[in-house]
């Protein structure tokens, strides 16, 4: 995995807290050494929709990243159950299904924006600056995690 | 043989494995099989129903799933079923979820249901109409092998057809 600068919260230059979401563990630990790469932190971990919903509510993450096919609940519904509860919640969708349909079916719900899998780190990182936008600042060097 | 169907699974496959194992694949063998499909190792299989039909199985031996797993997590995993499983259900994902794209993006509705791990010796019979298209990749992390076979709904077209003229 390349070196990123790390990317911190502005309001008080502090690790970004993620929420993961996807019922593959091999998916969810993929994704969580990439942002911890990006010095990012991630705060809960969900195999599904509905314990996604429970976990944001109780860790306010600053952005979740929710796959889409999963059990109990889809990830759209789930993005769109947070986002009715906290119109400020930053989701990105992350599907290997990138089908246009599904993108447009996501945005419309409130998602900020969708990553196809595989997950470049190159491409997380740029979504997560893109998506946190001035609520976010790269400190100087590579992050801790970033091998 | 359905190539037009057949060919974005190659493709996605393709794109995956030179992705997440960071190489270029190469395809070493493609043959025919209208004979009961034997697995080479641990095997998980992926149903398509809709406007198209069929299944995928994508095969691996424990030694290239084990070192496929390490090249995915970017740290050495232990041989163990769990870990060979999941690295196989988690490729598998992948290499459907692309070639879904690419299809639904042609139009072809369908639904896939979730991987299943292939455990029989020998099973999954191909037929005139679903003759499987078997293709091993190269890759530095061992042979992985795919068993394609793909068609089109009939009854689904004659809807759509039927559809169309009224």
């Amino acid at each position: 995995m390349g070196q990123f600068p790390a990317l911190l919260r502005s309001k008080d230059r502090q690790p970004i807290n993620y929420l993961v979401v996807d019922d593959s563990v091999f998916a969810r630990k993929n994704v969580t050494k990439m942002v911890e790469s990006f010095g990012g932190k991630v705060v809960a971990e969900a195999g599904d929709g509905v314990t996604s919903i429970v976990e944001y509510d109780r860790t306010s993450p600053d952005i979740v990243l929710m796959d889409i096919t999963m059990p109990q609940m889809e990830g759209i519904e789930a993005a769109e159950r947070i986002i009715r509860q906290h119109p400020d919640a930053r989701i990105v969708m992350v599907s290997s299904v990138g089908y246009q349909e599904n993108i447009v079916a996501a945005l419309q719900k409130g998602a900020k924006h969708f990553v196809q899998k595989p997950v470049r780190p190159e491409v997380l990182y740029e979504v997560i600056k893109y998506v946190m936008g001035t609520d976010l600042v790269a400190a100087e060097g590579a992050a801790a995690g970033g091998a | 043989m359905k190539m037009e169907l057949i060919q974005p699974f190659i493709n996605a496959a393709d794109a995956v494995l030179s992705e997440t194992l960071q190489c270029n694949t190469k395809i070493a063998d493609v043959n025919m099989d209208e004979q009961v499909y034997r697995r080479k190792g641990t095997a998980v299989l992926i149903t398509i129903q809709g406007d198209i039909e069929g299944r995928v199985i994508l095969d691996l031996d424990n030694s290239t799933a084990v070192a496929i797993a390490g090249a995915l997590t970017g740290s050495p995993v232990a041989e163990g079923a769990s870990a060979v499983q999941e690295t196989l259900f988690e490729l598998a994902n992948l290499v459907i979820g692309n070639a879904v794209t690419t299809l639904n993006d042609q139009g072809f509705r369908f639904k896939i249901a979730p991987p299943v791990l292939h455990t029989d010796e020998k099973g999954v019979t191909g037929s005139e109409d679903t003759e499987a298209l078997v293709m091993c990749f190269d890759t530095p992390s061992g042979p992985v092998y795919m068993n394609i076979a793909m068609r089109y709904n009939r009854r689904r077209k004659t809807e759509r057809e039927a559809a169309v003229a009224s």
